[in-house]
């Protein structure tokens, strides 16, 4: 299915303005993510998308070119997973996941068959008859995927499917719940606060930040081209530089840099990957601290920058804390985006 | 176990508090089924009086029991949407309505009686009839019933629960029906016990509205405290006491079911 959001607004009741005007348009079969910090937005234009809010005045949301802007969710044909999972307490798994399919009045037969198929999909044969009280996280988190897709929704929607898990389950299931979403072929958008998680599910990420979309793009395009600081340090967690901008060259108190290309007003940022420990590099700066994290070394420098500066060293040995090394970053690496407060 | 004096005396006050309680009862349960009450347990024992209060009084526990059900029915019917609307939309008009429906636990059964009269007083066919009772049965207990339908609802999260429905096609009435009473129903059961128990054993307000034609369990008891013998006002205790005593124990059980819910 095809959506297309135009203008869509939303201020509470309390005059909390959650979300400003938004377009947005997702391809049939796509998965695109909302990222962002917690609290800019992302649950209200998913809630907003399934039917669950109502927009300001003005917004239209269409489904295959069709106005659902008046439309009640349980009209939509929407599958939505809550962060919470929202299960019902009062029926098996295999109740939970057929409530949708007995919502469309099917026969009980092709419910049963379909129900089955769904389980089987998403792995759940060994619990498909207990309370859903009597589940896992994680086991929880598969039925909430598996009841939100058995009615085979136009659009899944999730809102942080993975975050009530603990951090090494987290890992595993986002790769799986990656590959479950393209078996089912489905048109989805996942919310998510964690870059990782955006870019190892999504095919575009749309990365949010007050109530507005900054930057939509394949993951590789946000990382290599952030249109703004926020995009940079928030996809790939960018440094910022300082220093000051002159002649194509970036003066900073460990030295000077060519610039690839510079616009005046403009900030510098690096990725820790792009910081290279260099004997011929053109920046000095000191070892403050080393740490091994088993295929790098993450090594903290000073002196080269205004603020503290990261490299990641992969090599069999690293400098040691209090050594003076030199450092070099290859013009291309070197992100200048407009400042923060300009896309405020 | 009793180690020291003090296990041992506590054990001992909670001992004659029972006794406290439990020989009186025992003592009137017994003289219910004496043949003489004043020769004593060695004048045998008998049904006789239990026969006669079935006699004189089975007008009052049937209308007692049907009474009870009524209100049943009546406190589900209100209470139990009532407390879903009052769960789903918490803030202040809300609680001011919760404590507005749960006034006539402050006032006394005298009183809302006294009102009823006045208000009521003057439509004799109303005023004479069962349903006035059950009036004010429905405005005692309902607060039972919406506390603790509310109490469960409050604990649960309803609101997702229901967009979950809801975005599986459920509309308004079909998601009442499959998520909000089945997650609800331990409170509903808590409840419903209570209003039972409560109605059946309702004194002060019922002795002020009844009539000689509309004289439900407690009111006949005081009755015959009054004008009949002894023995037979006895017996009409363990009857009482054999129709509310397993309705306590169920209200008890309920009660705490709901409960492990709200933890
Ligand atoms: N029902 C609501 N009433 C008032 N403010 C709300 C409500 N829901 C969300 N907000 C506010 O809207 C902003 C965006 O919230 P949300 O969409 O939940 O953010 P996110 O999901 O990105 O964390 C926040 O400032 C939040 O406090
Ligand atoms: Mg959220």
């Amino acid at each position: 299915m095809t959506l297309t959001l135009r203008s869509i607004a939303k201020t509470f009741a309390g005059g909390t303005r959650a979300l400003l005007p938004t377009d947005l348009q997702i391809e049939q079969g796509e998965i695109v993510s909302l990222l962002g910090p917690s609290g800019c937005g992302k649950t209200t234009l998913l809630r907003i998308i399934a039917g669950l809010e109502t927009p300001d005045p003005g917004a239209t949301v269409r489904f295959d070119g069709e106005d659902v802007t008046a439309l009640p969710v349980e009209k939509r044909q929407v599958g939505m997973v809550f962060q919470s999972y929202a299960l019902f307490p009062n029926m098996s798994v295999r109740k939970n996941i057929g409530y949708g399919l007995k919502m469309q009045n099917l026969p009980k037969a092709e419910i049963a068959a379909r129900v089955e198929e769904v389980i089987a999909l998403c792995r759940l044969e060994p619990y498909a008859d207990r309370p859903v009280t009597a589940l896992s996280g994680g086991q929880r988190q598969r039925v909430a995927l598996a009841r939100a897709v058995a009615p085979r929704p136009r659009l899944l929607l999730l809102d942080e499917p993975l975050s009530a898990l603990d951090a090494a389950l987290r890992g595993q299931l986002r790769d799986e719940l990656a590959l479950l979403l393209r078996s089912f072929g489905i048109t989805a958008i996942f919310v998510t606060h964690d870059q990782d998680e955006a870019m190892a599910i999504a095919d575009r990420v749309a990365v949010m930040s007050h109530g507005r979309v900054v930057q939509i793009g394949t993951p590789e395009a946000l990382y290599r081209n952030p249109a703004t600081a926020f995009v940079a340090r928030f996809v790939g967690a960018a440094m910022p530089l300082g220093g000051r901008i002159e002649d194509d060259r970036l003066h900073l108190p460990g030295g000077a840099l060519p610039l690839a290309s510079a616009t005046v007003g403009h900030q510098a940022f690096v990725r820790a990957e792009d910081v290279r420990l260099d004997p011929d590099g053109a920046l000095a700066a000191r070892v403050e601290t080393v740490t091994f994290l088993g295929t790098h070394y993450r090594v903290a420098l000073s002196g080269a920058t205004e603020q503290p500066l990261f490299a990641l060293h992969s090599g069999l040995s690293a400098p040691a804390p209090g050594d003076s090394v030199r450092l070099s970053i290859a013009p291309g690496a070197i992100l200048t985006l407009p400042t923060e407060d300009r896309i405020a | 176990m009793l180690k020291s004096p003090a296990k041992l005396l506590q054990l001992l006050v909670t001992l004659l508090a029972c006794a406290f309680l439990f020989v009186p009862t025992v003592q009137s349960v017994l003289a219910g089924v004496t043949a003489n009450y004043f020769r004593g347990l060695s004048s045998g024992l008998t049904l006789k009086w239990i026969g006669e209060v079935w006699t004189l009084y089975s007008a009052s526990i049937f209308l007692s029991i049907w009474i009870a059900l009524a209100c049943l029915v009546v406190t589900l019917i209100i209470g139990v949407p009532a407390a879903y609307a009052l769960a789903r939309n918490p803030g202040r008009l809300s609680r001011v309505l919760e404590e507005f429906i749960s006034l006539p636990l402050a006032v006394p059964g005298l009183a809302l009686a006294l009102a009823l009269l006045q208000l009521y007083g003057g439509y004799t066919e109303f005023r004479t009839s069962w349903a006035f009772i059950l009036v004010g049965h429905v405005l005692y207990t309902l607060p039972f019933m919406l506390r603790a339908v509310l109490a469960v609802l409050a604990a649960i999260d309803l609101k997702t629960l229901e967009e979950g429905a809801a975005s599986l096609g459920a509309g308004p009435a079909r998601r009442f029906v499959d998520v909000v009473v089945p997650n609800a129903l331990p409170g509903i059961l808590a409840g419903a016990l209570t209003v039972v128990t409560l109605s059946i054993g309702e004194f002060n307000l019922t002795w002020m509205l009844q009539t000689p034609f509309t004289k439900t369990l407690p009111v006949g008891l005081a009755d015959s405290y009054a004008s009949m013998r002894l023995e037979i006002a006895s017996a009409y205790t363990l009857v009482f006491f054999v129709m509310i005593v397993p309705l306590l124990v169920a209200m008890q059980w309920a009660t705490a079911r709901a409960q492990r819910i709200l933890q």
